[in-house]
This record gives C-alpha cells, sequence and structure tokens, in this order.
C-alpha cells in the first residue's frame, strides 16, 4: 500500500527536550526531559504508520509535534516537502487543516460545556473559508453519520454519550475540515474491549473513503498490527526498528523489540506452554538521564563493551544489507539478528476452524 | 471449594434510580486454582470481588441476596470484626492502582511490617525484618536499602510489587487480584503477572484474576467465567473456552480482538453498547446485540445450562453457539 | 484439567484465518457493518449520565436541580432575597426616617410602633437596622464584583499564558497574602476622611484581588490541560477563543463559589472596620457604627446591641451558606 511517490509527511533528526529548572522568579536551566531524541520517519500517502512503545517512550510528544501542539528542539517535519515546523500565522493555521489529531481519552477532548454540533462545528468557525455559514448544520450532521451517529444528535452534550460514540465525535472532528493526515494517539485504549473493534473498523473505512493517511500511536502491539502497513518501535525518545509490519512482528531483528513482542499476553492459552518469554529485568532509565551509546543496553542481554560506547544508527544492519529478505529493515542495534517470538499460527487451528 | 459465591446480588441506590450491578452470580475457586473473572467496566466483576472482600461501599452499595461461603464460613452472616480479621489474614486483595493504594506519607517497610503488627503483634523490630523478607521474595533489588523508602520512589512495576508483598504478608488463602497490571507497561506486565503466577504455586493459594484482558487470561488462568451485565455468561476450563465459546458474547470478545500473529481484514465488533444497569433489557441482557437473539431470548432469562461436565453457559441456543451453527 | 479433546471439531473461535473468514467474516461481520454503522444509531446509547428523560443535561442545569432540592440553599436563598429587597426599597416595611432621632428617647426599649426601641441617640433601632442592610449589601456586592473580575482577570491570563508575568503575579499575591486584614485597614483607612462606601470597597478590593486570582489561576491551569483545549488548538483556534470558548466556562464554577463566601465575609469585614472607626462614619447609617456605639450601653441597654448584630450575623451566615450549597452543587467530585 506504501507508494514510492514523495512521502506526505517526512520526519527527520525531531527532537523535543523540556528544560527542568530551578528558581522562582528568574529560572535557570539545571537538565532536560529528552522526551524526543532524535526521530525519522516517513509517512506515505495512504499509508498507515503505526508507532509503539512503552509509556515514556516519547510517542506522544511525538505526535504533539506533528500536529504543532508542541515546537520541537530542533529537527524537520515536512508535509509535501514544506518544513512546518517553522511556520507561523496563516500559514501554520493553512497546514493545520491537513493534519489533525485524534485524541486518546473521549472523556477529556470533548468541551462538556458544548453541543456535539458545536464541537464538530468548531474547525469551521476557525476556518471559515471551508465552508459558508448555512452550510454547516447539514456538514455537521453528514459527519456526524459518516461516523455513525444518528446525525438528530446534533445538539446533545457529549456526556450523554458513551466512551465508544464520544471517540466517534472525536474522529468527525478531526475529518471536518478534509485533512490529508489524521494523527491518532492512543485512540482505542480508552475503550472497552468490543467497542475497540467497532472504532478501529471506523477507522480503517475512513481511511479508504477519506483518502487519508495515519500515523498511529498505541501501546497494544496487536491493535498496531492489524491497522498498520509499517510500524515503528520507540524507546527512550528513538526508534529502534522500523519496517513493513510483517518484518517488524514476524522478523524482528532489535532485542527490545523482541522482547516487546515476546511480552504480549496472546489470547490462545494452547500457545502458552510452548511461548519462548523473553522477560526484561529492570525499569526504563529516566529520560533526564539516558544511556551513553545504546540507550538500551542497560536492559538488554546481549549488550556488549561496544554498546556503551557507539550509538547504533537506525539503518538496515549490516549483516542484513545484502539480502533482500524481510530481516533487511532497519533496526538500531549492533547485534542484531533475527529472532522469532511470535508462535506462527498453528496450522492444526486452520484445519479445525475449516471444519465451521 | 476455598470460596464458594451462590447467586449474589448487589445493587446501587443512586440519584437517578437502582443501578443492578451483580445479578446472581455464583462461582467458586479451588485452593491453588486460578480462576479469571473476564467482564468490560460495568458488567460487575469488580462489585463481586468488593462484596467478596467485604469492602463494598454500603451505601450505596447494598447485598439484596445471596451467599459467600469462604472455607464453609458464610461471610455474608459473620460480625464485622470477624470479618475484619480475615481480610488480610485468610483473603487479600491487589488493586490496579497501586500508587493510590499506598500511604504515601509511610514508607513501604512500615506498610509492610503494619501487617505483622496488627494481625500477628509483632514488635516493630521484626515486623522489619519480615519486610525485608517480603520484598525479597518478589524480588525487590536491595531491598535491605529499599525498605526505608517511600512508595513515590519506586517505580510502577516495583510498587505493584509491594502490593503483592503486603497481600502475601500473612499467606493468605485466597488472593483477588483486581486488574492487576492494567496501569503496566506489556514488559513490566509480564514481569508481575509471572511472579503472581509462581507465588500462587509456592503458597498453592487460590487466586482470583479479575481482567478485561483476554490475552493475560489465556496465559495465567486455569477457569474463566465472563461476566456481561452483572450475571456470569459461560464458565469454564480455560482451555475450552478459547477453542469454542459456548456463548455469543465471549465468541464475539474473542473475535473482536485484534491478533499479534495474524493480520486480519475487518475485525468483527459486537454492535451497540453495554447495558445500563438501571435498565437491564428483559430476557437475556445481551440479546440486542445478540447476532443470534431469537424471540425466546427477549423474554426468558437464559439459565446457566450445563455444558459440560464443569463448564456452563447462560445462553439458550449454546449448542448452536458451541457447533457453529449460527453463521 | 480434562483433555478438551471431545470439543475440537465444534471449534468456531479465532475468525481470522482466510479459510473460515469467508463465513465467519461475511455470516457475522457483514451484518455486523450493518449494525455498526444503523444499529447504534438507532438504539442510543444509555451512558450513565443520561437523564430518564434523556433531556440535555449540562454543568449547570444539574447544579440547578441539585440547589431547589437543597434546604440550605432555599433558606439562605430567601433571606438574601429579602435583604436584596430592603435594601433597594427599605421604606417597604419601615416608614421612619433612620436621621431623624430623639434624643429624648434615648436608649428606652420596645414600644408600639418601635419594636426594636431606640438608641443612644434617641434614634429607631428597627429604622436602623433596616436601612443598614443597604450599605452593607452595597459594600459587599460591590466588593465582591470587583474583586472577581480584577482578581479573575488577572488569575486568569497568568495561568494561561504562564511563564514570567505568572511568577511575578505568585509573589505579588503572596505579599498581599502577609497583609494582616484588619491591621492593614486600620494603617490605611485612618487617613481617608470621605464619609462614602467607596474607601471601604477599595481597601477590600486592595486586599481581596490576590485570592479569587489565585483560584482564578488555578482553576485555569487545569482546564488549560484538558485535551480539548488541545484539540482546538490544533484546529488552529486562537488564544482569545481558547480562553472564551473553552477555558472560561470550565474554570468559572471554582471562582464563583470562592466568591459568595467571600461576599459574607466582606459584609463581616466592613462591620468591623466600622466597628473600629476606621469603616463607614455617620451619618451613613451600618450595622458596624451602630454595634460600636451600642457596645459601651452593652449592661443598660443590650437592645441596642443585640437587633443590628443579629441582622449582621444572620446575613454573614446567609451568604456563607449560599456559597457552601452553591459548592456542593457545582463540585464535580461530589457527583
Amino acid at each position: 500500500m506504501a507508494s514510492t511517490a514523495e512521502p506526505i509527511l517526512q520526519v527527520s533528526g525531531l527532537v523535543k527536550h523540556y528544560p527542568l529548572t530551578r528558581g522562582i522568579v528568574f529560572r535557570k536551566q539545571v537538565g532536560a526531559v529528552k522526551a524526543v531524541d532524535g526521530v525519522d520517519f516517513a509517512l506515505g500517502k495512504g499509508e498507515t504508520l503505526g508507532i509503539v512503545g512503552e509509556s515514556g517512550c516519547g510517542k506522544s510528544t511525538v505526535a504533539k509535534m506533528l500536529v504543532n501542539l508542541e515546537r520541537p528542539t530542533a529537527g524537520e517535519i515536512r508535509f509535501k516537502g514544506e518544513d512546518i515546523t517553522k511556520l507561523s500565522g496563516k500559514a501554520l493555521k493553512a497546514v493545520r487543516r491537513n493534519i489533525q489529531m485524534v485524541f486518546q481519552d473521549p472523556y477529556t477532548s470533548l468541551n462538556p460545556r458544548m453541543t456535539v454540533g458545536d464541537i464538530i462545528g468548531e474547525p469551521y468557525d476557525i476556518h471559515p473559508e471551508v465552508a459558508p455559514k448555512g452550510d454547516r448544520r447539514r456538514k455537521v450532521q453528514d459527519l456526524l453519520d459518516v461516523v455513525g451517529l444518528n446525525p438528530e444528535y446534533i445538539n446533545r452534550y457529549p456526556h450523554q454519550f458513551s466512551g465508544g460514540q464520544r471517540q466517534r465525535i472525536g474522529i468527525a472532528r478531526g475529518l471536518a475540515l478534509r485533512p490529508e493526515v489524521i494523527v491518532a494517539d492512543e485512540p482505542v485504549s480508552a475503550l472497552d474491549v468490543s467497542v475497540q473493534a467497532q472504532v478501529i473498523n471506523l477507522m480503517d473505512r475512513l481511511q479508504g473513503e477519506f483518502d487519508l493517511s495515519y500515523v498511529f500511536i498505541a501501546h497494544d502491539l496487536s491493535i498496531v498490527r492489524h491497522i498498520s502497513d509499517r510500524v515503528g518501535v520507540m524507546y527512550l525518545g528513538r526508534i529502534v526498528e522500523i519496517g513493513k509490519d510483517a518484518e517488524i512482528y514476524d522478523h524482528p531483528t532489535h532485542p527490545y523489540t523482541q522482547a516487546l513482542l515476546s511480552a504480549v499476553p496472546v489470547p490462545d492459552p494452547e500457545a502458552r506452554e510452548h511461548r519462548e518469554r523473553i522477560i526484561l529485568t529492570g525499569d526504563v532509565p529516566s529520560p533526564t538521564n539516558i544511556p551513553s551509546g545504546c540507550r538500551f543496553r542497560t536492559r538488554c542481554w546481549k549488550a556488549q563493551e561496544r554498546c556503551a560506547l557507539e550509538v547504533p544508527a537506525l539503518a538496515v544492519p549490516a549483516e542484513f544489507r545484502l539480502t533482500t529478505g524481510p530481516t533487511a529493515h532497519d533496526s538500531a542495534c549492533h547485534f542484531a539478528e533475527e529472532k522469532q517470538v511470535v508462535p506462527p499460527e498453528d496450522p492444526s487451528d486452520d484445519l479445525a476452524k475449516g471444519r465451521e | 471449594m476455598l470460596l464458594e459465591v451462590r447467586d449474589l446480588q448487589v445493587e446501587f441506590r443512586t440519584r437517578d434510580g437502582v443501578a443492578k450491578a451483580v445479578n446472581g452470580v455464583t462461582y467458586g475457586v479451588d485452593a491453588g486454582e486460578t480462576l479469571a473473572v473476564l467482564g468490560e467496566s460495568g458488567s460487575g466483576k469488580s462489585v463481586t470481588a468488593q462484596a467478596v472482600m467485604g469492602i463494598l461501599d454500603i451505601p450505596p452499595g447494598r447485598i439484596t441476596g445471596g451467599e459467600i461461603l469462604f472455607q464453609g464460613r458464610g461471610l455474608l452472616k459473620l460480625k464485622e470484626e470477624e470479618r475484619r480479621r480475615i481480610r488480610g489474614a485468610e483473603m487479600a486483595m491487589i488493586f490496579q492502582d497501586a500508587l493510590s493504594s499506598l500511604n504515601p506519607v509511610l514508607s513501604v517497610g512500615d506498610q509492610l511490617g503494619e501487617m505483622f503488627v496488627v494481625h500477628r503483634g509483632m514488635s516493630r523490630k521484626d515486623a522489619r525484618t519480615k519486610a525485608v523478607e517480603l520484598m525479597d521474595r518478589v524480588r525487590i533489588p536491595a531491598a535491605k536499602e529499599r525498605v526505608r523508602d517511600y512508595p513515590h520512589q519506586f517505580s510502577g512495576g516495583m510498587r505493584q510489587r509491594i502490593m503483592i508483598a503486603m497481600a502475601m504478608a500473612l499467606e493468605p488463602a485466597l488472593i483477588i487480584a483486581d486488574e492487576p497490571t492494567t496501569a503496566l507497561d506489556v514488559t513490566v506486565q509480564a514481569q508481575v503477572m509471572e511472579l503472581l503466577a509462581e507465588l500462587r504455586r509456592e503458597y498453592h493459594m487460590g487466586l482470583i484474576l479479575i481482567t478485561h484482558d483476554l490475552g493475560v487470561v489465556a496465559d495465567v488462568a486455569d477457569r474463566i467465567a465472563v461476566m456481561y451485565a452483572g450475571r456470569i455468561v459461560e464458565s469454564a476450563p480455560v482451555h475450552d473456552i478459547y477453542k469454542a465459546p459456548a456463548h455469543p458474547y465471549t465468541r464475539g470478545l474473542l473475535e473482536s480482538i485484534p491478533r499479534l500473529d495474524q493480520k486480519g481484514q475487518e475485525l468483527y465488533a459486537i454492535k451497540g453498547l453495554p447495558p445500563n444497569l438501571m435498565d437491564i433489557p428483559p430476557g437475556c441482557a445481551f440479546h440486542p446485540r445478540c447476532p443470534m437473539a431469537r424471540d425466546v431470548c427477549r423474554t426468558d432469562v437464559p439459565p446457566l445450562y450445563e455444558v459440560d461436565e464443569d463448564r456452563g453457559s447462560a445462553c439458550h441456543f449454546w449448542r448452536e453457539c458451541l457447533h457453529g451453527l449460527d453463521g | 484439567m480434562p483433555e478438551p479433546l471431545p470439543q475440537e471439531p465444534f471449534k468456531s473461535g479465532g475468525g481470522r484465518a482466510p479459510e473460515d473468514g469467508v463465513i465467519a467474516a461475511t455470516g457475522m461481520g457483514g451484518a455486523m457493518d450493518l449494525a455498526t454503522s444503523e444499529g447504534e444509531t438507532l438504539e442510543r446509547g444509555p451512558g450513565p449520565g443520561d437523564g430518564p428523560s434523556g433531556r440535555p443535561r449540562s454543568l449547570w442545569s444539574d447544579a440547578w436541580r441539585d440547589l431547589r432540592r437543597n434546604p440550605v440553599f432555599i433558606i439562605s436563598g430567601l433571606v438574601i432575597l429579602f435583604l436584596v429587597v430592603i435594601s433597594l426599597w427599605p421604606s417597604l416595611i419601615a416608614s421612619g426616617n433612620p436621621l431623624k432621632c430623639d434624643l429624648a428617647k434615648a436608649q428606652e426599649g420596645s414600644q408600639p410602633g418601635h419594636p426594636f426601641g431606640y438608641d443612644g441617640q434617641g434614634c429607631d433601632v428597627y429604622t436602623r437596622t433596616v436601612y443598614g442592610a443597604r450599605t452593607s449589601v452595597t459594600v459587599g456586592v460591590c466588593a465582591t464584583l470587583l474583586v472577581a473580575i480584577l482578581g479573575s482577570v488577572l488569575g486568569g491570563l497568568a495561568g494561561f499564558f504562564g511563564g514570567f508575568w505568572d511568577s511575578f503575579l505568585s509573589r505579588i499575591t503572596d505579599i498581599f497574602f502577609a497583609i494582616p486584614v484588619v491591621l492593614g485597614g486600620l494603617v490605611l483607612l485612618s487617613v481617608v476622611t470621605s464619609s462614602t462606601v467607596w474607601p471601604v470597597i477599595g481597601f477590600m478590593v486592595l486586599l481581596g484581588w490576590p485570592q479569587i486570582s489565585r483560584i482564578a489561576r488555578g482553576s485555569v491551569i487545569t482546564a488549560k490541560q484538558n485535551d480539548y483545549v488541545q484539540a482546538a488548538r490544533a484546529l488552529g483556534a486562537s488564544n482569545s477563543r481558547l480562553l472564551l470558548r473553552h477555558i472560561t466556562p470550565n474554570a468559572v464554577a471554582p471562582v464563583i463559589v470562592v466568591a459568595t463566601i467571600a461576599l459574607g465575609t466582606y459584609i463581616a469585614l466592613e462591620a468591623t472596620l466600622s466597628y473600629l472607626g476606621v469603616g463607614l462614619k455617620p451619618p451613613t447609617v451600618s450595622w458596624g457604627i451602630d454595634i460600636s456605639a451600642a457596645s459601651a450601653y452593652i449592661r443598660n441597654a443590650p437592645h441596642m446591641l443585640l437587633w443590628p448584630a443579629g441582622a449582621l450575623a444572620l446575613t454573614v451566615l446567609a451568604f456563607i451558606m449560599l456559597g457552601d450549597a452553591v459548592r456542593d452543587a457545582l463540585d464535580p467530585k461530589l457527583r
């Protein structure tokens, strides 16, 4: 699905450091939280890029920078070739129309004092050139219909809806300006299991209908695999491995990815006996004090001296550079090697299912 | 049976009406067994556990029927004082949010030691030694040095270990873990679940694991009880339920989660929304969302049919569901 | 655990393998697709916040529903309503003139037509108590309004923009908090000669705004962090839009609560200052002045003290009770 043409979004060297300050009126900097510390990726048109990682890895900060809610400390975000990090005023407002966000928590992302109509219609108030005034109500009702809600709910308040319905409202608001890119930050993690699937299917359907490109950020690896064409794995402010979904899930070469995948509980009790678990020791280091060299080395079972000295680059590892197979994808590890941690589906399973 | 809950009913009085949170729940756990209680928010899984522990907020909560037998004793008939003695010593609970379950102004050593001082009448000094021992047992590194630290100085995973240590302190016969790993990252989640499973084996405890995560259940449970709208809709050994669910709700849940090892097309999604507990649909509570619903489902509440010797399903058409004749 | 072999042939789980996907996905998934777009729209989700009638409910209408059921609110509301009416039209219930006094009747007790008796100057205590309400209500309402406006604008802007001015303002409020109110009043107001209510109101605003400013700053910071503010910002909303449309409506409740309670304390403060001789001065009619004058005769003629003091206590109590009731109704944590 990924096109080889120019990517719609190209991120390079993205950095966000939050200064730690002391002082009451006049502050002085005493350190920095390195939330994002050099992230590169590209998003093709119509593609879904999944970004996974544990809490505190900086994935949400990346999302905020993509929609210009945070200014990067360094680096570029190119939307169709134009660096949007330096924009302001009218030009910024115009770009914002094209990159919209869906938030994690449907309970805090909708203003409780506004009706659904006002919430979904607000984009038109801010960008009046998109829709003439008389047309707005109808447009809002169309959007409600598109996301599977009754258009008659236009005058209701957010608290009259369930979590899943609220998330649909949030998606409708994101669609109002007909953006080309949607950044979704954990859009289903606050929802019940049975409702998650509804919202994921909706996002899938809208992608085709509105020709959208998604950056889909989540901690749930199964959901990311389901929706993404390509996946990037983040650890402590950096992408450690990125590639097509099958490359990452079936042929991971970075030890962190392997540990992450092996830790995911699989809803199959048969798998529990013959599944190999990589249980990482310790906790993620603090982003104010990132280990030298490879940032994963403090928890890595393969770490050697080289890992403390040299920062591994995010590129196809030397040993796979000449191959063309699924292992030849970017992985920031000095000792990258393939390890299958997600058991391939049991063939006898398929047989049993086939009888249905 | 270590613990038996029989036909438990709990309701909450709110200003908008009476919410029927638990409507006749029956389940049991043996010593050394792990029972997973699976359900979405509002299914009554946590309320049932709170009633078992005796920590239900009354009012607004009210137990309107049923009984809870723990080692043969009817807990609901006991005096508060007797129940308090059972809590902590014979059954203990682990909560989702370890940070808010620990007292921020007491060191973890003091909080762990408290258990021994209160229930066992130990001296402060002996209790401190016991606390270090416990922290060692849940594999907190450098326990001796860290026993004086405060909860906020520990990471999320370590705090959850401290909660587990506290629950384990008096070697209870039953542990109830309410979403113990939901707030944790996957890699830490795996560590904590493994620890729990190990301790359960070592002490031959009964474990009730309350969760919404089908993956976690498949990893550790022996039996599953699936709850919906305050009732058990299916109860079965873990292998059976994943192979062939006998209730359309279980089946919907299983099919609606994306899999790590497969990239699917469209996910199956259970239509509609969980019911309002103040206005539970008549008949089978699941019927408005059920693809198999027929007339009888709208009028008759299905009993827990016996599917197998140790397996039950509250669906009038469990046979069709089990044998997949509905598609 | 019994071996679950018998179930094997009837296996229907999974649902994602291509072989059975044809049946499961078209059979159930297909029906499902209709259901998500139609089913859910038709059977609307009964959320926990749903009223039985399903009519729109907001914080304000919820609060109002709560208040109407609260006897504390009804009683204090009626007392305040009565106070406001008599301070606007005191002649409705008192036909005399509070400044028309007859020394010959000084300190006389209750008699027909003059239920509260006479004070040390021979003025009718009933008339003066009624007219005193006007002063108290004027001072309380004006001081509260000015304090609320000044405090919430300064605190709100500081909270919204943050940075240097926020730190600066926070330190200033700290300094003001350090000033003892009564001592400050004694010092500052002793140099004022005007006999109107304005110097007293001015003093209250000077010392009162930091309290509201701090509350407003805090609640704006809380509201600012909500995702819906971020969402509006991501849409390109201007700062004034964020403040007026998204932050203010969600941050105003605590300010209202604190201001209502403060109103009662301002009335008490006015009486205190007047009692100490630095607040209002005759010929202004004020409960504080009357209490001060009467306190010298507390043994011989307690009625002179009792009536204005009782009126003052009742008024202050009514406003504080109202503030309490409003807080209970607006505090989402209690819901």
